[in-house]
Protein backbone atom coordinates (compact mmCIF):
# COMPACT_ATOMS: atom_id res chain seq x y z
CA UNK A 1 0.00 0.00 0.00
CA UNK A 2 1.88 3.51 -1.15
CA UNK A 3 1.31 6.50 0.25
CA UNK A 4 -1.79 7.41 -2.06
CA UNK A 5 -3.79 4.68 -1.29
CA UNK A 6 -3.37 5.47 2.46
CA UNK A 7 -4.01 9.08 2.11
CA UNK A 8 -7.30 7.89 -0.04
CA UNK A 9 -8.59 5.74 2.57
CA UNK A 10 -8.24 8.16 5.32
CA UNK A 11 -9.72 10.76 3.22
CA UNK A 12 -12.96 7.90 2.99
CA UNK A 13 -13.08 7.68 6.39
CA UNK A 14 -12.96 10.85 6.91
CA UNK A 15 -16.49 11.32 4.46
CA UNK A 16 -17.72 8.05 5.60
CA UNK A 17 -17.98 9.27 9.39
CA UNK A 18 -19.85 12.99 8.11
CA UNK A 19 -21.73 11.58 5.56
CA UNK A 20 -23.12 8.64 7.20
CA UNK A 21 -26.36 8.66 8.60
CA UNK A 22 -24.39 8.15 12.22
CA UNK A 23 -23.18 11.70 12.78
CA UNK A 24 -24.31 10.78 16.22
CA UNK A 25 -21.51 8.19 16.19
CA UNK A 26 -19.16 9.13 19.24
CA UNK A 27 -22.61 9.05 21.16
CA UNK A 28 -23.82 5.86 19.78
CA UNK A 29 -20.44 4.08 20.59
CA UNK A 30 -20.26 4.69 24.43
CA UNK A 31 -22.59 2.73 26.15
CA UNK A 32 -23.14 3.36 29.23
CA UNK A 33 -19.65 2.51 31.65
CA UNK A 34 -20.69 0.90 34.94
CA UNK A 35 -19.45 3.71 37.06
CA UNK A 36 -21.60 6.42 34.77
CA UNK A 37 -24.99 7.38 36.41
CA UNK A 38 -28.20 6.78 34.15
CA UNK A 39 -29.26 10.13 32.56
CA UNK A 40 -32.37 11.94 31.03
CA UNK A 41 -31.07 11.69 27.52
CA UNK A 42 -32.32 8.48 27.16
CA UNK A 43 -35.89 7.11 28.16
CA UNK A 44 -36.01 3.52 28.11
CA UNK A 45 -39.53 2.12 26.97
CA UNK A 46 -41.24 -0.85 25.22
CA UNK A 47 -44.11 -1.40 22.35
CA UNK A 48 -46.12 -4.13 22.05
CA UNK A 49 -47.73 -5.29 19.04
CA UNK A 50 -50.97 -6.85 20.24
CA UNK A 51 -51.44 -8.43 17.10
CA UNK A 52 -48.34 -10.52 16.99
CA UNK A 53 -48.85 -11.33 20.88
CA UNK A 54 -50.77 -15.02 20.73
CA UNK A 55 -51.46 -18.08 23.76
CA UNK A 56 -47.90 -18.14 25.04
CA UNK A 57 -46.79 -17.08 28.11
CA UNK A 58 -43.10 -17.06 27.12
CA UNK A 59 -42.53 -13.71 28.67
CA UNK A 60 -44.18 -13.79 31.72
CA UNK A 61 -42.03 -17.33 31.87
CA UNK A 62 -39.00 -15.25 31.28
CA UNK A 63 -39.30 -12.72 33.57
CA UNK A 64 -40.02 -15.25 36.55
CA UNK A 65 -37.08 -17.28 36.01
CA UNK A 66 -35.24 -14.18 35.58
CA UNK A 67 -36.13 -12.11 38.79
CA UNK A 68 -36.96 -15.48 40.90
CA UNK A 69 -40.57 -14.30 41.79
CA UNK A 70 -42.21 -18.00 41.72
CA UNK A 71 -45.02 -17.93 43.51
CA UNK A 72 -46.37 -20.48 46.79
CA UNK A 73 -49.17 -21.46 44.30
CA UNK A 74 -51.83 -18.56 46.00
CA UNK A 75 -52.68 -16.57 43.29
CA UNK A 76 -53.78 -14.19 45.75
CA UNK A 77 -51.19 -13.11 47.42
CA UNK A 78 -48.59 -14.38 45.08
CA UNK A 79 -45.95 -11.64 43.58
CA UNK A 80 -46.55 -11.45 40.12
CA UNK A 81 -44.28 -8.39 38.10
CA UNK A 82 -46.16 -9.51 34.78
CA UNK A 83 -49.43 -10.98 33.38
CA UNK A 84 -51.40 -11.67 30.01
CA UNK A 85 -53.96 -10.03 30.03
CA UNK A 86 -57.25 -11.11 27.59
CA UNK A 87 -59.70 -8.25 25.90
CA UNK A 88 -62.78 -9.49 24.53
CA UNK A 89 -64.83 -7.35 23.17
CA UNK A 90 -68.82 -8.21 24.08
CA UNK A 91 -70.10 -7.43 21.20
CA UNK A 92 -67.86 -9.16 18.35
CA UNK A 93 -66.64 -11.77 20.31
CA UNK A 94 -63.19 -10.23 19.51
CA UNK A 95 -60.55 -11.68 22.18
CA UNK A 96 -57.01 -10.52 22.19
CA UNK A 97 -54.22 -11.06 24.65
CA UNK A 98 -51.28 -8.65 25.81
CA UNK A 99 -48.80 -8.35 28.39
CA UNK A 100 -49.20 -6.17 31.13
CA UNK A 101 -46.80 -4.72 33.42
CA UNK A 102 -44.93 -1.57 34.95
CA UNK A 103 -45.85 0.59 32.31
CA UNK A 104 -43.07 2.90 33.71
CA UNK A 105 -44.94 6.36 33.22
CA UNK A 106 -43.53 9.75 33.32
CA UNK A 107 -45.52 10.55 35.71
CA UNK A 108 -46.01 8.00 37.97
CA UNK A 109 -49.12 8.05 40.49
CA UNK A 110 -46.98 5.73 42.47
CA UNK A 111 -44.42 7.88 43.02
CA UNK A 112 -46.59 10.84 43.95
CA UNK A 113 -47.74 8.50 46.93
CA UNK A 114 -45.45 6.83 48.06
CA UNK A 115 -44.70 8.62 51.70
CA UNK A 116 -40.88 7.58 52.31
CA UNK A 117 -39.39 8.18 48.61
CA UNK A 118 -38.95 4.59 48.05
CA UNK A 119 -41.26 4.39 44.65
CA UNK A 120 -39.09 6.70 42.14
CA UNK A 121 -38.21 7.18 38.56
CA UNK A 122 -34.79 6.71 38.09
CA UNK A 123 -33.30 9.44 35.17
CA UNK A 124 -33.47 7.10 32.06
CA UNK A 125 -37.45 6.68 32.98
CA UNK A 126 -37.15 3.50 34.55
CA UNK A 127 -39.78 3.29 37.80
CA UNK A 128 -38.86 1.54 40.67
CA UNK A 129 -38.77 0.76 44.42
CA UNK A 130 -36.03 0.94 46.43
CA UNK A 131 -36.71 -1.60 49.00
CA UNK A 132 -34.16 -0.04 51.77
CA UNK A 133 -36.73 2.46 51.98
CA UNK A 134 -39.91 0.69 51.40
CA UNK A 135 -41.64 0.37 54.58
CA UNK A 136 -44.68 -1.82 52.57
CA UNK A 137 -47.64 0.21 53.03
CA UNK A 138 -49.02 -0.38 49.73
CA UNK A 139 -50.12 3.28 48.65
CA UNK A 140 -48.61 2.79 45.78
CA UNK A 141 -50.04 -1.13 44.93
CA UNK A 142 -53.67 1.42 45.30
CA UNK A 143 -52.65 4.48 43.27
CA UNK A 144 -51.23 2.66 40.23
CA UNK A 145 -54.12 2.05 37.65
CA UNK A 146 -52.39 -1.02 36.03
CA UNK A 147 -52.36 -3.33 39.27
CA UNK A 148 -48.77 -4.16 38.37
CA UNK A 149 -46.77 -3.89 42.10
CA UNK A 150 -47.50 -6.75 44.29
CA UNK A 151 -46.73 -7.09 47.88
CA UNK A 152 -44.04 -9.67 49.44
CA UNK A 153 -46.17 -11.31 51.89
CA UNK A 154 -43.77 -14.63 52.49
CA UNK A 155 -40.13 -15.06 53.80
CA UNK A 156 -38.23 -15.31 50.42
CA UNK A 157 -34.80 -17.39 50.36
CA UNK A 158 -32.92 -17.92 47.07
CA UNK A 159 -33.39 -14.85 45.80
CA UNK A 160 -31.15 -14.05 42.41
CA UNK A 161 -28.04 -12.21 42.92
CA UNK A 162 -29.83 -9.18 40.97
CA UNK A 163 -33.11 -9.26 41.85
CA UNK A 164 -33.00 -8.80 45.77
CA UNK A 165 -36.57 -9.55 47.50
CA UNK A 166 -38.18 -9.82 51.07
CA UNK A 167 -40.92 -9.81 52.90
CA UNK A 168 -42.70 -6.60 53.98
CA UNK A 169 -41.70 -4.96 50.42
CA UNK A 170 -43.37 -3.75 47.31
CA UNK A 171 -42.37 -4.65 43.89
CA UNK A 172 -43.03 -4.62 40.64
CA UNK A 173 -41.26 -5.14 36.94
CA UNK A 174 -37.89 -3.15 36.84
CA UNK A 175 -37.70 -3.34 33.11
CA UNK A 176 -34.66 -5.52 34.32
CA UNK A 177 -32.50 -3.00 34.97
CA UNK A 178 -29.47 -4.87 35.51
CA UNK A 179 -29.85 -6.06 32.19
CA UNK A 180 -30.36 -2.97 31.05
CA UNK A 181 -27.22 -1.37 32.58
CA UNK A 182 -25.26 -4.24 30.98
CA UNK A 183 -26.32 -2.76 27.88
CA UNK A 184 -28.87 -5.58 27.56
CA UNK A 185 -32.68 -6.34 26.70
CA UNK A 186 -35.58 -7.40 29.16
CA UNK A 187 -35.98 -10.85 29.80
CA UNK A 188 -39.27 -10.78 28.26
CA UNK A 189 -38.45 -9.20 25.09
CA UNK A 190 -35.82 -11.35 24.38
CA UNK A 191 -38.00 -14.36 25.16
CA UNK A 192 -41.09 -12.94 23.12
CA UNK A 193 -38.17 -12.95 20.31
CA UNK A 194 -36.73 -16.12 21.12
CA UNK A 195 -39.52 -18.50 21.91
CA UNK A 196 -42.52 -15.97 21.23
CA UNK A 197 -44.26 -14.31 18.59
CA UNK A 198 -41.74 -11.22 18.20
CA UNK A 199 -44.27 -8.60 19.78
CA UNK A 200 -42.18 -6.89 22.02
CA UNK A 201 -39.57 -4.23 21.13
CA UNK A 202 -37.52 -2.45 23.69
CA UNK A 203 -35.43 0.61 23.23
CA UNK A 204 -34.74 4.16 23.90
CA UNK A 205 -37.91 6.56 23.35
CA UNK A 206 -35.52 9.24 23.12
CA UNK A 207 -33.27 8.20 20.32
CA UNK A 208 -34.89 8.86 16.80
CA UNK A 209 -32.96 5.82 15.18
CA UNK A 210 -33.60 3.41 17.43
CA UNK A 211 -36.23 0.57 16.28
CA UNK A 212 -38.98 1.36 18.75
CA UNK A 213 -38.61 5.01 17.99
CA UNK A 214 -39.05 4.47 14.57
CA UNK A 215 -41.85 1.97 14.60
CA UNK A 216 -43.84 4.03 17.10
CA UNK A 217 -43.42 7.81 14.20
CA UNK A 218 -44.47 5.17 11.51
CA UNK A 219 -47.58 3.70 13.15
CA UNK A 220 -50.12 4.05 15.44
CA UNK A 221 -49.94 2.94 18.73
CA UNK A 222 -51.68 3.77 22.36
CA UNK A 223 -51.52 3.77 25.96
CA UNK A 224 -53.56 1.86 28.53
CA UNK A 225 -55.33 4.73 30.32
CA UNK A 226 -54.26 7.60 27.92
CA UNK A 227 -57.13 9.76 29.82
CA UNK A 228 -54.98 9.43 32.89
CA UNK A 229 -52.14 11.43 31.17
CA UNK A 230 -49.17 9.35 32.73
CA UNK A 231 -47.10 9.27 29.59
CA UNK A 232 -46.55 5.49 29.89
CA UNK A 233 -43.34 3.83 28.59
CA UNK A 234 -44.75 0.99 27.40
CA UNK A 235 -46.90 1.45 24.64
CA UNK A 236 -49.12 -0.92 22.79
CA UNK A 237 -50.60 -1.22 18.85
CA UNK A 238 -53.28 -3.05 17.29
CA UNK A 239 -55.42 -3.02 20.17
CA UNK B 1 -2.83 19.02 110.16
CA UNK B 2 -6.08 17.21 109.50
CA UNK B 3 -6.49 18.64 105.91
CA UNK B 4 -3.20 17.41 104.99
CA UNK B 5 -4.24 14.00 106.34
CA UNK B 6 -7.73 14.55 104.26
CA UNK B 7 -5.48 15.36 100.89
CA UNK B 8 -3.24 12.61 101.12
CA UNK B 9 -6.25 10.22 101.74
CA UNK B 10 -8.16 11.30 99.03
CA UNK B 11 -5.06 11.24 96.98
CA UNK B 12 -4.39 7.73 98.37
CA UNK B 13 -8.17 6.85 97.34
CA UNK B 14 -8.00 8.23 93.79
CA UNK B 15 -4.48 6.45 93.01
CA UNK B 16 -6.26 2.64 94.43
CA UNK B 17 -8.89 3.69 92.19
CA UNK B 18 -6.99 4.28 89.06
CA UNK B 19 -4.62 0.98 89.49
CA UNK B 20 -8.17 -0.61 90.03
CA UNK B 21 -9.74 0.12 87.09
CA UNK B 22 -6.15 -0.30 84.89
CA UNK B 23 -5.82 -3.62 85.88
CA UNK B 24 -9.55 -4.65 85.06
CA UNK B 25 -8.97 -2.74 81.90
CA UNK B 26 -6.16 -5.15 81.29
CA UNK B 27 -7.28 -8.40 82.74
CA UNK B 28 -9.60 -9.06 79.65
CA UNK B 29 -6.86 -8.39 77.41
CA UNK B 30 -4.02 -10.63 78.72
CA UNK B 31 -5.41 -13.21 75.84
CA UNK B 32 -4.54 -15.72 78.51
CA UNK B 33 -7.98 -15.91 80.10
CA UNK B 34 -10.78 -17.02 77.84
CA UNK B 35 -13.49 -14.91 76.58
CA UNK B 36 -16.87 -14.74 77.18
CA UNK B 37 -18.03 -14.66 74.07
CA UNK B 38 -16.13 -16.88 71.54
CA UNK B 39 -14.16 -14.24 68.79
CA UNK B 40 -15.64 -13.68 65.20
CA UNK B 41 -14.50 -15.98 62.51
CA UNK B 42 -12.55 -13.35 60.27
CA UNK B 43 -11.12 -16.08 57.78
CA UNK B 44 -10.44 -14.82 54.47
CA UNK B 45 -10.39 -17.52 51.46
CA UNK B 46 -10.09 -15.17 48.54
CA UNK B 47 -7.46 -12.73 47.73
CA UNK B 48 -4.75 -11.09 49.93
CA UNK B 49 -6.62 -8.07 49.84
CA UNK B 50 -9.26 -6.37 51.10
CA UNK B 51 -10.66 -3.35 49.00
CA UNK B 52 -9.49 -1.30 51.45
CA UNK B 53 -7.56 -1.42 54.78
CA UNK B 54 -8.95 -3.76 57.44
CA UNK B 55 -8.70 -1.68 60.34
CA UNK B 56 -10.86 1.07 57.92
CA UNK B 57 -13.58 -1.71 56.75
CA UNK B 58 -13.89 -2.92 60.28
CA UNK B 59 -14.69 0.19 61.45
CA UNK B 60 -16.52 1.45 57.86
CA UNK B 61 -17.80 -1.22 55.93
CA UNK B 62 -21.37 -0.28 56.42
CA UNK B 63 -21.08 3.24 55.08
CA UNK B 64 -19.31 1.98 51.98
CA UNK B 65 -21.71 -0.97 51.64
CA UNK B 66 -24.47 1.93 51.80
CA UNK B 67 -23.00 4.63 50.06
CA UNK B 68 -22.51 2.35 47.13
CA UNK B 69 -26.34 0.95 47.84
CA UNK B 70 -27.74 4.23 46.86
CA UNK B 71 -25.89 4.91 44.00
CA UNK B 72 -26.77 1.58 42.33
CA UNK B 73 -30.15 1.92 43.28
CA UNK B 74 -31.11 5.30 42.26
CA UNK B 75 -28.77 6.12 39.72
CA UNK B 76 -27.48 3.09 38.15
CA UNK B 77 -23.68 2.83 38.99
CA UNK B 78 -22.75 -0.56 39.09
CA UNK B 79 -19.07 -0.73 39.84
CA UNK B 80 -17.94 -3.46 41.80
CA UNK B 81 -15.27 -2.39 44.37
CA UNK B 82 -17.67 -1.81 47.35
CA UNK B 83 -20.87 -3.48 46.62
CA UNK B 84 -21.73 -6.26 48.57
CA UNK B 85 -21.84 -8.54 46.10
CA UNK B 86 -18.10 -8.46 46.08
CA UNK B 87 -18.13 -8.61 50.16
CA UNK B 88 -20.16 -11.80 49.73
CA UNK B 89 -17.57 -13.16 46.70
CA UNK B 90 -14.73 -12.98 48.51
CA UNK B 91 -15.64 -13.46 52.47
CA UNK B 92 -17.70 -16.82 51.33
CA UNK B 93 -17.02 -19.50 52.84
CA UNK B 94 -16.40 -22.31 50.75
CA UNK B 95 -17.92 -25.17 52.86
CA UNK B 96 -20.84 -23.63 53.73
CA UNK B 97 -20.84 -21.28 50.22
CA UNK B 98 -22.35 -18.55 52.98
CA UNK B 99 -21.09 -15.50 54.61
CA UNK B 100 -23.85 -16.48 57.46
CA UNK B 101 -23.94 -19.26 59.67
CA UNK B 102 -22.18 -19.57 62.97
CA UNK B 103 -18.80 -19.62 61.11
CA UNK B 104 -20.39 -17.16 58.40
CA UNK B 105 -17.80 -13.84 57.99
CA UNK B 106 -20.66 -11.38 58.39
CA UNK B 107 -22.82 -13.68 61.01
CA UNK B 108 -20.30 -14.42 63.38
CA UNK B 109 -18.96 -11.01 63.52
CA UNK B 110 -22.29 -8.87 63.55
CA UNK B 111 -23.19 -11.81 66.58
CA UNK B 112 -20.09 -10.55 68.50
CA UNK B 113 -21.03 -7.58 68.35
CA UNK B 114 -24.58 -8.41 68.84
CA UNK B 115 -25.97 -6.22 65.54
CA UNK B 116 -28.53 -7.82 63.40
CA UNK B 117 -27.74 -7.13 59.96
CA UNK B 118 -30.75 -7.30 57.24
CA UNK B 119 -29.59 -7.53 54.60
CA UNK B 120 -29.65 -11.23 53.87
CA UNK B 121 -34.26 -10.73 54.20
CA UNK B 122 -33.34 -10.08 50.36
CA UNK B 123 -29.86 -10.58 49.11
CA UNK B 124 -28.48 -13.67 48.61
CA UNK B 125 -25.39 -14.25 50.75
CA UNK B 126 -23.79 -16.77 48.02
CA UNK B 127 -21.48 -15.72 46.00
CA UNK B 128 -22.19 -15.34 42.39
CA UNK B 129 -21.09 -18.10 40.28
CA UNK B 130 -18.38 -17.96 38.27
CA UNK B 131 -20.06 -18.36 34.59
CA UNK B 132 -22.13 -15.22 35.84
CA UNK B 133 -18.99 -13.06 37.47
CA UNK B 134 -20.07 -9.32 36.47
CA UNK B 135 -16.77 -8.49 36.01
CA UNK B 136 -16.00 -11.08 33.09
CA UNK B 137 -19.66 -10.31 31.27
CA UNK B 138 -20.57 -6.84 31.64
CA UNK B 139 -17.11 -4.88 29.87
CA UNK B 140 -17.63 -7.56 27.03
CA UNK B 141 -21.49 -7.68 26.54
CA UNK B 142 -20.77 -3.49 26.64
CA UNK B 143 -18.64 -3.86 23.93
CA UNK B 144 -20.17 -6.18 21.72
CA UNK B 145 -22.94 -3.52 21.75
CA UNK B 146 -20.92 -0.81 20.94
CA UNK B 147 -18.84 -2.55 18.42
CA UNK B 148 -22.70 -3.08 16.84
CA UNK B 149 -23.64 0.74 17.02
CA UNK B 150 -20.94 1.65 15.60
CA UNK B 151 -21.07 -0.66 12.35
CA UNK B 152 -25.01 0.39 12.42
CA UNK B 153 -24.05 3.95 12.14
CA UNK B 154 -21.35 3.65 9.38
CA UNK B 155 -23.33 1.41 7.23
CA UNK B 156 -26.55 3.50 8.16
CA UNK B 157 -28.39 0.74 8.73
CA UNK B 158 -30.95 0.07 11.61
CA UNK B 159 -32.11 -3.83 12.62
Amino acid sequence: MNRRDVLGLGAAAVTATLLAPGLRLIELARARAPEEAATGRRRWGLLIDASKCGDCDACVTACRDENGWDGHGRPATDAQWIRKVTLTDRQTGHVQALPLMCQHCADPPCVDVCPTGASFKRADGIVLVDKHICIGCRYCMMACPYQARSFVHEDVTNQKHHAPRGKGTVESCTLCVHRVDAGGIPACVEACGKNGNKAMVFGDLKDGQSEIARRLARASSLQIRPDLNLNTGVRYQNI
Amino acid sequence: MKAIVAVVAALFTVAALGWALLAYAHSGHDGKKPARVPLPNMATYKGEQCVEPAAEMRRNHMKYILHQRDETMHKGIRTTRHSLKNCINCHADPKTGSVRGKDGFCESCHAYAAVRPDCFSCHSDKPEQEARNTAGVRPAAVRARAAENVRRAVSGKTP
